[in-house]
Protein backbone atom coordinates (compact mmCIF):
# COMPACT_ATOMS: atom_id res chain seq x y z
CA UNK A 1 0.00 0.00 0.00
CA UNK A 2 1.34 3.27 -0.76
CA UNK A 3 1.07 6.41 1.51
CA UNK A 4 -0.97 8.90 0.11
CA UNK A 5 -0.70 11.75 2.40
CA UNK A 6 -0.76 15.66 1.68
CA UNK A 7 2.44 16.82 2.30
CA UNK A 8 2.36 20.79 4.08
CA UNK A 9 4.49 23.85 2.71
CA UNK A 10 5.50 26.34 4.72
CA UNK A 11 3.42 28.46 3.37
CA UNK A 12 0.63 26.24 5.27
CA UNK A 13 1.84 26.78 8.81
CA UNK A 14 2.33 30.23 8.55
CA UNK A 15 -0.97 30.33 7.52
CA UNK A 16 -2.36 28.28 10.31
CA UNK A 17 -0.05 30.67 12.96
CA UNK A 18 -2.46 33.45 11.99
CA UNK A 19 -4.60 31.54 14.37
CA UNK A 20 -1.77 32.01 17.01
CA UNK A 21 -2.09 35.69 16.52
CA UNK A 22 -5.41 35.05 16.50
CA UNK A 23 -5.15 34.05 20.02
CA UNK A 24 -2.62 37.05 21.02
CA UNK A 25 -5.27 39.38 19.68
CA UNK A 26 -7.96 38.52 21.94
CA UNK A 27 -5.81 37.99 24.63
CA UNK A 28 -4.83 41.93 24.26
CA UNK A 29 -8.33 42.77 23.99
CA UNK A 30 -9.76 40.62 26.92
CA UNK A 31 -6.58 41.67 29.04
CA UNK A 32 -5.85 38.10 29.73
CA UNK A 33 -1.97 38.87 29.63
CA UNK A 34 -0.98 35.80 27.79
CA UNK A 35 -0.19 37.07 24.96
CA UNK A 36 3.47 36.81 25.60
CA UNK A 37 3.40 33.83 27.19
CA UNK A 38 1.20 32.22 23.75
CA UNK A 39 3.48 33.05 21.37
CA UNK A 40 6.99 32.18 23.02
CA UNK A 41 5.48 28.88 23.99
CA UNK A 42 4.66 28.67 20.34
CA UNK A 43 8.15 29.32 19.30
CA UNK A 44 9.64 27.34 21.83
CA UNK A 45 7.33 24.53 20.41
CA UNK A 46 8.61 24.90 17.09
CA UNK A 47 12.28 25.14 18.24
CA UNK A 48 11.60 21.58 20.39
CA UNK A 49 10.03 20.36 17.39
CA UNK A 50 12.61 21.01 14.94
CA UNK A 51 15.24 19.62 17.00
CA UNK A 52 13.65 16.53 17.59
CA UNK A 53 13.24 15.90 14.15
CA UNK A 54 16.68 16.53 13.39
CA UNK A 55 17.66 14.14 16.25
CA UNK A 56 14.97 11.46 15.31
CA UNK A 57 15.93 11.18 11.73
CA UNK A 58 19.80 11.03 12.65
CA UNK A 59 18.95 8.26 15.31
CA UNK A 60 16.74 6.31 11.99
CA UNK A 61 19.75 6.69 9.77
CA UNK A 62 22.31 5.84 12.57
CA UNK A 63 20.28 2.82 13.65
CA UNK A 64 22.90 2.29 17.07
CA UNK A 65 21.78 0.37 19.82
CA UNK A 66 23.92 3.24 21.88
CA UNK A 67 22.66 6.31 20.68
CA UNK A 68 19.07 4.85 21.34
CA UNK A 69 19.63 4.50 24.55
CA UNK A 70 20.81 7.68 25.18
CA UNK A 71 17.68 8.77 23.43
CA UNK A 72 15.66 6.63 25.71
CA UNK A 73 17.96 8.14 28.48
CA UNK A 74 17.18 11.66 28.23
CA UNK A 75 13.39 10.89 27.66
CA UNK A 76 13.36 8.77 31.26
CA UNK A 77 14.92 11.60 33.04
CA UNK A 78 12.83 14.17 31.41
CA UNK A 79 9.66 12.19 31.91
CA UNK A 80 10.93 11.72 36.17
CA UNK A 81 11.35 15.67 36.24
CA UNK A 82 8.15 16.29 35.45
CA UNK A 83 6.49 13.65 38.29
CA UNK A 84 9.09 15.56 40.64
CA UNK A 85 7.55 19.02 39.38
CA UNK A 86 3.86 18.17 39.77
CA UNK A 87 4.58 16.86 43.57
CA UNK A 88 3.12 19.77 46.15
CA UNK A 89 5.01 17.80 49.04
CA UNK A 90 8.72 16.20 47.76
CA UNK A 91 10.66 13.73 49.42
CA UNK A 92 13.38 14.96 51.17
CA UNK A 93 16.77 14.33 49.78
CA UNK A 94 17.16 12.11 46.25
CA UNK A 95 14.19 10.61 46.62
CA UNK A 96 12.04 13.62 45.61
CA UNK A 97 13.32 12.69 41.78
CA UNK A 98 14.64 8.80 42.42
CA UNK A 99 11.13 7.75 43.37
CA UNK A 100 9.15 8.54 40.28
CA UNK A 101 12.17 8.03 37.93
CA UNK A 102 12.29 5.01 38.78
CA UNK A 103 9.09 3.92 38.68
CA UNK A 104 8.82 5.61 35.47
CA UNK A 105 11.91 3.56 34.14
CA UNK A 106 10.77 0.62 35.67
CA UNK A 107 7.80 0.03 34.11
CA UNK A 108 8.41 2.53 30.26
CA UNK A 109 11.18 0.10 29.41
CA UNK A 110 9.29 -3.21 30.72
CA UNK A 111 6.03 -2.68 28.71
CA UNK A 112 8.21 -1.19 25.79
CA UNK A 113 10.52 -4.25 25.64
CA UNK A 114 7.37 -6.62 25.55
CA UNK A 115 6.06 -4.22 22.74
CA UNK A 116 9.19 -4.70 20.76
CA UNK A 117 9.62 -8.61 21.66
CA UNK A 118 6.11 -9.59 20.73
CA UNK A 119 3.73 -7.27 19.18
CA UNK A 120 5.77 -5.41 16.88
CA UNK A 121 9.25 -7.28 16.65
CA UNK A 122 11.28 -4.64 14.45
CA UNK A 123 14.59 -6.03 13.04
CA UNK A 124 16.90 -5.25 14.81
CA UNK A 125 14.47 -5.31 17.67
CA UNK A 126 15.82 -1.72 19.42
CA UNK A 127 15.14 0.09 15.63
CA UNK A 128 14.76 3.60 16.78
CA UNK A 129 12.18 4.10 14.41
CA UNK A 130 9.58 1.90 16.67
CA UNK A 131 11.41 2.13 20.08
CA UNK A 132 11.47 5.51 20.41
CA UNK A 133 7.58 6.70 19.80
CA UNK A 134 6.58 3.95 21.55
CA UNK A 135 8.23 4.62 24.32
CA UNK A 136 7.35 8.52 24.46
CA UNK A 137 3.01 7.09 24.10
CA UNK A 138 3.59 4.64 27.27
CA UNK A 139 5.75 7.08 29.27
CA UNK A 140 3.72 10.26 28.84
CA UNK A 141 0.51 8.43 30.56
CA UNK A 142 2.67 6.31 32.62
CA UNK A 143 4.29 9.95 34.00
CA UNK A 144 0.77 11.35 34.28
CA UNK A 145 -0.43 8.03 36.66
CA UNK A 146 2.94 7.94 38.45
CA UNK A 147 2.69 12.15 39.21
CA UNK A 148 -1.11 12.17 40.46
CA UNK A 149 -0.67 9.18 42.21
CA UNK A 150 2.45 9.94 44.57
CA UNK A 151 0.51 13.19 44.67
CA UNK A 152 -2.15 11.74 46.32
CA UNK A 153 -0.07 9.66 48.38
CA UNK A 154 2.13 12.73 50.17
CA UNK A 155 -0.74 15.40 50.25
CA UNK A 156 -3.18 13.23 51.92
CA UNK A 157 -1.04 11.59 54.07
CA UNK A 158 -1.31 14.90 56.59
CA UNK A 159 -4.53 14.46 56.96
CA UNK A 160 -4.85 10.95 57.26
CA UNK A 161 -2.05 10.82 59.89
CA UNK A 162 -3.95 10.18 63.03
CA UNK A 163 -5.73 7.53 61.38
CA UNK A 164 -2.34 5.46 60.21
CA UNK A 165 -0.99 6.52 63.64
CA UNK A 166 -3.77 4.92 65.81
CA UNK A 167 -3.86 1.90 63.78
CA UNK A 168 -0.26 1.70 64.31
CA UNK A 169 -0.18 2.01 67.73
CA UNK A 170 -2.86 -0.75 68.35
CA UNK A 171 -0.98 -3.12 66.75
CA UNK A 172 -1.38 -3.04 63.04
CA UNK A 173 1.23 -3.18 59.91
CA UNK A 174 2.11 -0.84 58.06
CA UNK A 175 0.79 -2.12 55.28
CA UNK A 176 -2.67 -2.71 56.99
CA UNK A 177 -2.40 1.24 58.09
CA UNK A 178 -1.16 2.64 55.01
CA UNK A 179 -3.88 0.31 52.46
CA UNK A 180 -6.66 2.76 52.84
CA UNK A 181 -4.70 5.43 51.64
CA UNK A 182 -2.08 3.63 49.32
CA UNK A 183 -5.73 2.55 47.12
CA UNK A 184 -7.00 5.71 47.36
CA UNK A 185 -3.99 7.01 45.53
CA UNK A 186 -3.33 3.86 43.36
CA UNK A 187 -7.19 4.36 41.87
CA UNK A 188 -6.63 8.67 41.49
CA UNK A 189 -3.48 7.79 39.68
CA UNK A 190 -5.26 4.84 37.52
CA UNK A 191 -8.60 6.74 36.29
CA UNK A 192 -7.42 8.85 33.83
CA UNK A 193 -6.51 5.98 31.80
CA UNK A 194 -9.50 4.55 32.09
CA UNK A 195 -11.32 7.55 31.09
CA UNK A 196 -9.18 7.89 28.18
CA UNK A 197 -10.21 4.34 26.87
CA UNK A 198 -13.91 4.93 27.66
CA UNK A 199 -13.72 8.04 25.58
CA UNK A 200 -11.75 6.70 22.72
CA UNK A 201 -13.72 6.72 19.50
CA UNK A 202 -16.91 8.41 21.12
CA UNK A 203 -15.60 11.65 22.58
CA UNK A 204 -11.76 11.88 21.11
CA UNK A 205 -10.06 10.30 18.11
CA UNK A 206 -6.91 9.15 19.73
CA UNK A 207 -3.73 11.56 18.61
CA UNK A 208 -2.03 8.37 17.25
CA UNK A 209 -4.53 7.15 14.76
CA UNK A 210 -5.59 10.11 13.49
CA UNK A 211 -2.32 10.53 12.51
CA UNK A 212 -1.87 7.45 10.93
CA UNK A 213 -5.26 7.71 8.72
CA UNK A 214 -3.83 11.48 8.03
CA UNK A 215 -0.79 9.32 6.43
CA UNK A 216 -3.24 7.16 4.61
CA UNK A 217 -3.46 4.14 6.44
CA UNK A 218 -6.68 2.41 6.49
CA UNK A 219 -8.86 3.35 9.51
CA UNK A 220 -9.02 -0.51 10.33
CA UNK A 221 -5.26 -0.96 10.38
CA UNK A 222 -5.04 2.61 12.75
CA UNK A 223 -7.42 1.45 14.96
CA UNK A 224 -5.52 -1.52 15.89
CA UNK A 225 -2.48 -0.20 16.37
CA UNK A 226 -4.20 2.62 18.71
CA UNK A 227 -6.03 -0.31 20.82
CA UNK A 228 -2.29 -1.68 20.91
CA UNK A 229 -1.16 1.15 21.91
CA UNK A 230 -3.88 1.91 24.79
CA UNK A 231 -3.31 -1.32 25.89
CA UNK A 232 0.39 -0.62 26.43
CA UNK A 233 -0.02 2.56 28.69
CA UNK A 234 -2.22 1.10 30.61
CA UNK A 235 0.03 -1.87 31.36
CA UNK A 236 2.65 1.12 31.95
CA UNK A 237 0.14 2.76 33.97
CA UNK A 238 -1.01 0.39 36.13
CA UNK A 239 2.74 -1.24 36.91
CA UNK A 240 3.96 2.13 37.65
CA UNK A 241 1.92 3.96 39.59
CA UNK A 242 1.65 0.56 41.66
CA UNK A 243 5.79 0.54 41.76
CA UNK A 244 5.53 4.38 42.67
CA UNK A 245 2.72 3.85 45.18
CA UNK A 246 4.01 1.54 47.35
CA UNK A 247 7.67 2.42 47.13
CA UNK A 248 6.09 5.92 48.59
CA UNK A 249 4.86 3.93 51.22
CA UNK A 250 7.26 1.91 52.46
CA UNK A 251 9.75 5.40 52.29
CA UNK A 252 6.47 7.25 54.70
CA UNK A 253 7.15 4.27 57.08
CA UNK A 254 10.44 2.01 58.63
CA UNK A 255 11.05 -1.50 59.64
CA UNK A 256 9.78 -0.70 63.06
CA UNK A 257 6.50 0.29 61.57
CA UNK A 258 6.18 3.78 62.44
CA UNK A 259 5.30 6.70 60.16
CA UNK A 260 8.34 9.00 58.92
CA UNK A 261 6.19 12.53 57.86
CA UNK A 262 9.98 13.21 58.96
CA UNK A 263 10.64 12.37 55.18
CA UNK A 264 8.71 14.64 53.32
CA UNK A 265 9.92 18.30 53.06
CA UNK A 266 8.31 20.81 53.98
CA UNK A 267 5.30 21.96 51.47
CA UNK B 1 7.28 -5.33 84.42
CA UNK B 2 7.96 -2.29 82.07
CA UNK B 3 11.64 -1.41 82.20
CA UNK B 4 12.61 1.83 80.59
CA UNK B 5 16.41 2.92 80.86
CA UNK B 6 18.47 5.34 78.86
CA UNK B 7 15.36 6.39 77.16
CA UNK B 8 15.12 9.59 74.57
CA UNK B 9 14.08 11.17 71.77
CA UNK B 10 14.66 14.62 70.15
CA UNK B 11 13.32 17.18 73.13
CA UNK B 12 13.25 14.11 75.59
CA UNK B 13 16.64 13.68 78.09
CA UNK B 14 17.85 10.12 78.84
CA UNK B 15 15.36 8.84 81.63
CA UNK B 16 15.00 5.85 83.51
CA UNK B 17 12.16 3.62 85.34
CA UNK B 18 10.25 0.66 85.89
CA UNK B 19 6.71 0.22 86.05
CA UNK B 20 5.70 -3.14 87.92
CA UNK B 21 2.29 -5.17 87.06
CA UNK B 22 -0.47 -3.68 88.28
CA UNK B 23 1.14 -0.16 89.20
CA UNK B 24 -0.66 2.96 87.59
CA UNK B 25 2.06 6.12 86.83
CA UNK B 26 0.92 9.76 86.36
CA UNK B 27 2.57 11.62 84.08
CA UNK B 28 2.43 15.61 84.52
CA UNK B 29 3.68 18.72 83.59
CA UNK B 30 3.15 21.92 81.25
CA UNK B 31 1.78 21.54 77.57
CA UNK B 32 4.47 20.94 75.29
CA UNK B 33 7.14 19.74 77.99
CA UNK B 34 7.78 16.47 76.40
CA UNK B 35 5.03 14.30 78.04
CA UNK B 36 3.43 12.76 74.62
CA UNK B 37 7.05 12.51 73.23
CA UNK B 38 7.48 10.03 75.92
CA UNK B 39 4.70 7.62 75.31
CA UNK B 40 5.31 7.48 71.99
CA UNK B 41 8.64 7.02 72.12
CA UNK B 42 7.68 3.71 74.55
CA UNK B 43 5.66 2.60 72.28
CA UNK B 44 8.14 2.94 69.40
CA UNK B 45 6.10 5.23 67.21
CA UNK B 46 8.58 8.09 66.96
CA UNK B 47 12.66 7.39 66.37
CA UNK B 48 14.23 7.04 69.76
CA UNK B 49 17.14 5.15 71.27
CA UNK B 50 17.13 3.59 74.61
CA UNK B 51 16.81 0.05 76.20
CA UNK B 52 12.93 -0.92 76.42
CA UNK B 53 11.71 -4.30 77.54
CA UNK B 54 8.68 -5.88 78.85
CA UNK B 55 8.68 -9.29 81.40
CA UNK B 56 12.30 -9.77 80.08
CA UNK B 57 11.80 -9.32 76.45
CA UNK B 58 13.03 -6.70 74.82
CA UNK B 59 11.25 -4.56 72.10
CA UNK B 60 13.95 -5.21 69.57
CA UNK B 61 13.42 -9.20 69.89
CA UNK B 62 10.05 -8.61 68.40
CA UNK B 63 8.10 -6.99 65.44
CA UNK B 64 7.18 -3.80 66.45
CA UNK B 65 3.58 -4.38 65.77
CA UNK B 66 3.42 -7.32 68.43
CA UNK B 67 5.21 -4.99 70.97
CA UNK B 68 2.30 -1.98 70.34
CA UNK B 69 -0.49 -5.13 71.11
CA UNK B 70 0.96 -5.52 74.64
CA UNK B 71 2.31 -1.55 75.28
CA UNK B 72 -0.44 0.17 73.62
CA UNK B 73 -0.27 3.93 72.91
CA UNK B 74 -3.87 5.79 72.87
CA UNK B 75 -3.45 9.12 71.86
CA UNK B 76 -5.07 12.34 73.09
CA UNK B 77 -6.50 12.62 69.70
CA UNK B 78 -7.40 9.36 68.22
CA UNK B 79 -7.72 8.58 64.31
CA UNK B 80 -10.75 7.08 62.51
CA UNK B 81 -10.44 5.39 59.52
CA UNK B 82 -13.71 3.79 58.70
CA UNK B 83 -17.37 5.75 58.74
CA UNK B 84 -19.13 3.51 61.40
CA UNK B 85 -18.25 2.58 64.67
CA UNK B 86 -18.18 -1.06 64.74
CA UNK B 87 -15.93 -0.93 61.59
CA UNK B 88 -12.99 0.00 64.21
CA UNK B 89 -13.47 -3.08 65.42
CA UNK B 90 -12.18 -6.30 64.35
CA UNK B 91 -14.99 -7.92 66.90
CA UNK B 92 -17.39 -5.40 67.51
CA UNK B 93 -19.21 -8.55 69.41
CA UNK B 94 -16.26 -8.62 72.11
CA UNK B 95 -15.82 -4.72 72.04
CA UNK B 96 -19.89 -4.43 73.19
CA UNK B 97 -19.06 -5.63 76.27
CA UNK B 98 -16.97 -2.44 77.10
CA UNK B 99 -19.44 0.04 76.25
CA UNK B 100 -21.33 -0.23 79.49
CA UNK B 101 -18.95 0.11 81.86
CA UNK B 102 -17.87 3.32 79.73
CA UNK B 103 -21.21 4.89 79.74
CA UNK B 104 -21.55 4.26 76.19
CA UNK B 105 -25.05 3.13 75.16
CA UNK B 106 -24.87 -0.28 73.27
CA UNK B 107 -26.74 1.07 70.16
CA UNK B 108 -23.61 3.27 69.52
CA UNK B 109 -21.88 0.36 67.65
CA UNK B 110 -23.79 1.12 64.69
CA UNK B 111 -23.56 4.77 64.68
CA UNK B 112 -21.38 6.92 61.99
CA UNK B 113 -17.92 8.32 63.64
CA UNK B 114 -18.72 11.78 62.12
CA UNK B 115 -21.88 11.99 64.47
CA UNK B 116 -20.44 11.80 67.77
CA UNK B 117 -19.40 14.14 70.49
CA UNK B 118 -15.65 14.22 71.63
CA UNK B 119 -16.32 12.61 74.64
CA UNK B 120 -18.17 9.93 72.94
CA UNK B 121 -15.36 9.14 70.53
CA UNK B 122 -12.63 9.05 73.32
CA UNK B 123 -14.28 6.37 75.60
CA UNK B 124 -15.03 4.77 72.05
CA UNK B 125 -11.05 4.88 71.13
CA UNK B 126 -10.55 3.89 74.92
CA UNK B 127 -12.53 0.85 74.21
CA UNK B 128 -10.98 0.12 70.71
CA UNK B 129 -7.34 -0.14 73.28
CA UNK B 130 -8.90 -2.11 75.80
CA UNK B 131 -10.04 -5.18 73.90
CA UNK B 132 -7.08 -5.77 72.79
CA UNK B 133 -5.93 -6.65 76.93
CA UNK B 134 -2.41 -4.75 76.41
CA UNK B 135 -0.10 -5.65 79.41
CA UNK B 136 1.02 -1.83 79.55
CA UNK B 137 -1.80 1.17 78.57
CA UNK B 138 0.06 4.59 77.29
CA UNK B 139 -2.71 6.84 77.65
CA UNK B 140 -2.57 10.32 76.58
CA UNK B 141 -5.09 12.57 78.75
CA UNK B 142 -7.38 10.14 79.01
CA UNK B 143 -10.22 11.70 80.70
CA UNK B 144 -9.69 15.42 78.94
CA UNK B 145 -13.05 16.68 77.73
CA UNK B 146 -14.95 14.61 79.93
CA UNK B 147 -17.76 15.33 81.83
CA UNK B 148 -17.48 14.41 85.73
CA UNK B 149 -19.46 11.12 85.62
CA UNK B 150 -17.40 9.69 82.33
CA UNK B 151 -14.23 11.02 83.99
CA UNK B 152 -15.35 8.37 86.87
CA UNK B 153 -16.75 5.73 84.69
CA UNK B 154 -12.82 6.00 82.65
CA UNK B 155 -11.05 6.06 86.18
CA UNK B 156 -12.79 2.91 87.09
CA UNK B 157 -12.83 0.66 84.51
CA UNK B 158 -9.14 1.69 84.42
CA UNK B 159 -8.91 0.78 88.17
CA UNK B 160 -10.04 -2.38 87.05
CA UNK B 161 -7.29 -3.58 84.67
CA UNK B 162 -4.77 -2.14 87.04
CA UNK B 163 -6.09 -4.97 89.61
CA UNK B 164 -6.24 -7.18 86.72
CA UNK B 165 -2.13 -7.35 86.47
CA UNK B 166 -2.39 -4.27 83.76
CA UNK B 167 0.32 -1.21 84.11
CA UNK B 168 -0.86 2.29 83.44
CA UNK B 169 1.34 5.31 82.36
CA UNK B 170 -1.06 8.11 81.70
CA UNK B 171 -0.38 11.85 80.83
CA UNK B 172 -2.80 14.73 82.70
CA UNK B 173 -3.38 17.79 83.50
CA UNK B 174 -5.36 16.67 86.36
CA UNK B 175 -3.70 16.39 89.56
CA UNK B 176 -6.42 15.26 91.37
CA UNK B 177 -6.89 12.66 88.93
CA UNK B 178 -3.05 11.74 89.27
CA UNK B 179 -3.50 11.53 93.31
CA UNK B 180 -6.43 9.25 92.40
CA UNK B 181 -5.17 7.10 90.43
CA UNK B 182 -1.68 6.84 90.01
CA UNK B 183 0.76 5.56 92.81
CA UNK B 184 3.67 7.53 91.38
CA UNK B 185 4.45 10.75 89.69
CA UNK B 186 6.72 11.60 86.67
CA UNK B 187 7.14 15.21 86.44
CA UNK B 188 7.99 16.66 82.72
CA UNK B 189 9.29 19.87 82.20
CA UNK B 190 11.07 20.81 79.19
CA UNK B 191 12.09 17.39 77.79
CA UNK B 192 13.20 16.18 81.67
CA UNK B 193 11.60 14.03 83.48
CA UNK B 194 11.90 14.04 87.16
CA UNK B 195 10.39 10.79 89.02
CA UNK B 196 8.15 12.13 91.84
CA UNK B 197 7.02 10.02 95.33
CA UNK B 198 3.67 8.74 95.71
Amino acid sequence: MTATYITLEYADLVLASLLLFLNAGLSIWLRLALERQFLIAAARMCVQLGLVSLVLKALFELVSPGLTALAVLVMILFAGREVMGRQERRFRGLWAYGLGTSSVLFAGTLVTLFALATQIQPDPWYHPRYAIPLLGMILGNTMTGIAVGLNTLTSQIKRERPAIETMLALGETRSTAFRPLVRTAVRNGLIPIVNAMSAAGVVSLPGMMTGQILSGVEPFEAIKYQILIMFLIAGGTGIGVVTAVHAGALRLSDNRHRLRLDRLADS
Amino acid sequence: MLHVRALTRPGLEPLDFDLADGEALAVLGPSGSGKTLLLRAIADLDPNEGQVSLDGASRESMPAPVWRRQVTYLPAEPGWWADRVDDHFPEPEVARALFAPLMLPATMMERPVAELSTGERHRIALARALVQSPKVLLLDEPTSGLDQGSTRAVEALLRARIGDGAALLFSTHDEELAERLGDRQLRVRKGRVELGAS
